[in-house]
């Protein structure tokens, strides 16, 4: 259950302006039937250059046909400079709010607002700037960065919630992540980029890491860590010495044997004993 | 406004009988079953009643049946005995239509280094079972299917599938949650060894379940500490629950022994048909064939399940969508996706499920409202005049 604004209800259960403008001014198309909501804006300008009627059709929840139906109502006699400026955040602030989930239907409006005023002026249809970060929802970087700068959004679900990028299979969170760390200038204190290993050198690695790394400093207590195999990042490890019989063992495996191997292998790393 | 509940997949209103066979353990006999005095003792009794209910409704024999929070609680459990008791055996399998309660701990056991078998359905609904069949092996711990679909209704031939895989020594389990109560459920002509149901689907409170264990099946608990469920499942019995159910178990028993359902079935198929008939564009997502008596799962394109969902609520009438509109991923159910319904249809895919106590008035006043409802957000859609009525 959604906690919409009265106001929001009101334009989902009496929109305004809903159909098509047959000789249009403007016209902006956005979203897609695949990805659940689609928009389509027309205007029409009066002797004064100033938008005299608006109108919408639109796919989606009640958010999107609510937003589409503010976004008419907002533009009506501005000038295409000044209904220019509209952001989402005006179209949401229009409608008393929205559930932070749905802000992507404000975003849709806005989009549908430019689309339509470029269409006006003439201008080719945009190329897709920047390059695609989401590929379930076709979401570029130069939208990624436009909207987490214009919202101040400073989480993965925030992006998602504005323009769905991620909302899908979750390989870009990587890369939405490095988008919103450059933007607010800060180094996400998170895990160095682990290169693809393959199984080969995986396993080389924790060999290695076991014999320089680990074993000399267990040997310091009298013990001794043997490798038994590595299944996917499962490390599969025998305890010898005097760690065989040290209660402490299994603290030592998690706390130190496991972040070592985390640190110098992948963080994706589990550590488990076997007898 | 009157509410017509027809979201009965969902929870379902505890009936009258239910909650007055409860009153009682809320209030004055709040003794402790596990206790030595008979102030407590009694309320044991009671709870042996209940299971004997329960038992009867699947054809279990009261040993068999341990009480457990929910359907949620059930699934886990068996999932993990079965793994438990089977430690050298890595694979698991189960649907890809399956409830969220298995689907995410499949997943999650994915990520713990099990091989996870995710056996497909056709554009129907029905399970492929060739592929199944071919995917058990020696290093099956566990076939995990869904009785009946929440979303579509759908019914998996359950009886022959679970002989199919306890005949090759593979552990099976079904989470029948949708099933009970709605069909007669006989697990003596089945190789189901552990059965998973939920109370609140079929007319007793939320936070009550079940898990039938076939005796002789290899066990571990999963909720570990005192005696109570003979060890199996261990915290002070929810007794006025307990309770409850085994009172709505009865009552479900009796209404399927009088074949009440096949009313439930009329009604569905009223307002299955008439929909259809006067919606054009509108199909029927699953198979009809094999099918619960109480769940239409109806596409309508061009449109989106919420908004239909919010002018229905308008109207006082409760429903479920086939998409999940959160959190700005409009991705549909897994389940439609995984039967491949177009987009066009799995974002308007709206459930109806009825229950015993549906009546016909309240149909017939969904019939009226559906349709001016689904022409109204299609007279707001920009593809329904380029694509829907060039089609129709």
């Amino acid at each position: 259950m959604w906690e919409y604004t009265d106001k929001v209800k009101d334009h989902f259960l009496n929109p305004r302006n809903v159909g098509v403008i047959d000789d249009p001014d403007g016209v902006g198309e956005v979203g897609s039937l695949a990805c659940g909501d689609a928009l389509t804006f027309y205007f029409k300008l009066d002797e004064n250059e100033k938008i005299a009627d608006a109108t919408f059709q639109t796919f989606g929840c009640a958010s999107a046909i609510a937003s589409s139906s503010a976004l008419t109502e907002m533009v009506k006699g501005l000038t295409l400079e000044e209904a220019k400026k509209i952001t989402n955040e005006d179209i949401a602030e229009y409608l008393g709010g929205l559930p932070k989930e749905k802000m992507h239907c404000s975003v849709m409006g806005r989009d549908a607002l430019e689309k339509a005023i470029s269409c006006h002026l003439g201008e080719a249809e945009k190329e897709v700037e920047g390059e695609i970060v989401c590929e379930c929802f076709g979401v570029t970087d130069v939208e990624i960065d436009r909207v987490v700068r214009e919202n101040h959004l400073s989480t993965i679900e925030d992006v998602t919630d504005f323009v769905k990028a991620g909302g899908g299979c979750g390989n870009c969170h990587d890369r939405i992540q490095e988008i919103i760390d450059g933007i607010r200038g800060t180094v996400h204190p998170k895990r160095k980029k682990s290169p693809a290993l393959t199984n080969l050198q995986k396993i080389k690695l924790i060999e290695e890491s076991i014999e320089r790394e680990i074993n000399p400093n267990l040997k310091k207590d009298a013990g001794r860590l043997e490798l038994v195999d590595v299944d996917g990042n499962r490390v599969l490890v025998r305890m010898g010495g005097n760690c065989a019989s040290c209660v402490k063992s299994p603290v030592t495996l998690k706390h130190y044997v496991e972040s070592k191997l985390r640190e110098l292998v992948a963080p994706e790393i589990v550590v488990e004993e076997v007898q | 406004m009157d509410v017509i509940y027809l979201d009965n997949n969902a929870t379902t209103k505890v009936a009258p009988e239910v909650v007055e066979a409860m009153l009682p353990y809320l209030s004055q006999y709040y003794g402790n079953p596990s206790s030595m005095h008979s102030f407590g003792g009694n309320v044991s009794e009671k709870i042996e009643a209940a299971r004997q209910h329960v038992a009867n409704l699947i054809g279990a024999s009261p040993k068999e049946i341990i009480f457990t929070s929910c359907g949620t609680e059930s699934d886990g459990t068996a999932i993990r005995a079965a793994i438990e008791s089977n430690p050298d055996r890595k694979q698991i399998i189960t649907s890809r239509v399956e409830h969220p309660a298995i689907k995410n701990l499949y997943e999650t056991l994915s990520k713990k280094g099990y091989q996870v078998t995710f056996v497909p359905v056709d554009n129907e609904g029905r399970l492929d079972l060739d592929y199944l069949y071919k995917s058990l092996n020696d290093d099956t711990a566990i076939v995990s299917l869904m009785w009946a679909n929440n979303e579509t209704g759908v019914i998996f031939p359950v009886e022959k599938i679970s002989r199919e895989v306890k005949d090759r020594g593979i552990i099976f389990h079904t989470d029948a949650v949708q099933a009970a109560g709605k069909f007669q459920i006989d697990v003596n002509n089945t190789g189901v060894d552990m059965l998973s149901l939920s109370g609140h689907k079929f007319h007793a409170p939320k936070g009550i379940g079940v898990l039938y264990i076939r005796k002789g099946t290899k066990f571990s608990p999963y909720m570990i500490g005192g005696h109570q469920e003979e060890g199996r499942r261990g915290g002070t019995e929810n007794v006025a629950s307990i309770i409850g159910l085994g009172k709505a178990a009865e009552m479900a028993k009796q209404h399927l022994d009088e074949n009440g359902y096949a009313g439930v079935g009329q009604l569905r198929d009223k307002l299955e048909t008439s929909l259809l008939e006067r919606v054009t564009n509108s199909m029927v997502n699953g198979e009809t064939e094999n099918r619960l008596p109480n769940t239409s799962s109806i596409a309508f394109e061009y449109v989106e399940g919420e908004a239909i969902l919010l002018m229905m609520n308008e109207h006082g009438i409760c429903a479920s969508s086939g998409s999940a509109c959160t959190s700005g991923s409009l991705e549909p159910s897994h389940v439609l996706r995984a039967m491949g319904v177009p987009f066009t249809a799995a974002h308007g895919s709206i459930r109806f499920s009825l229950s015993r106590y549906t009546t016909a008035a309240e149909i017939d006043f969904v019939i009226e409202k559906m349709p001016p409802i689904i022409d109204r957000l299609r007279e707001l859609s920009p593809f329904w005049k380029q694509k829907g009525q060039v089609n129709s």
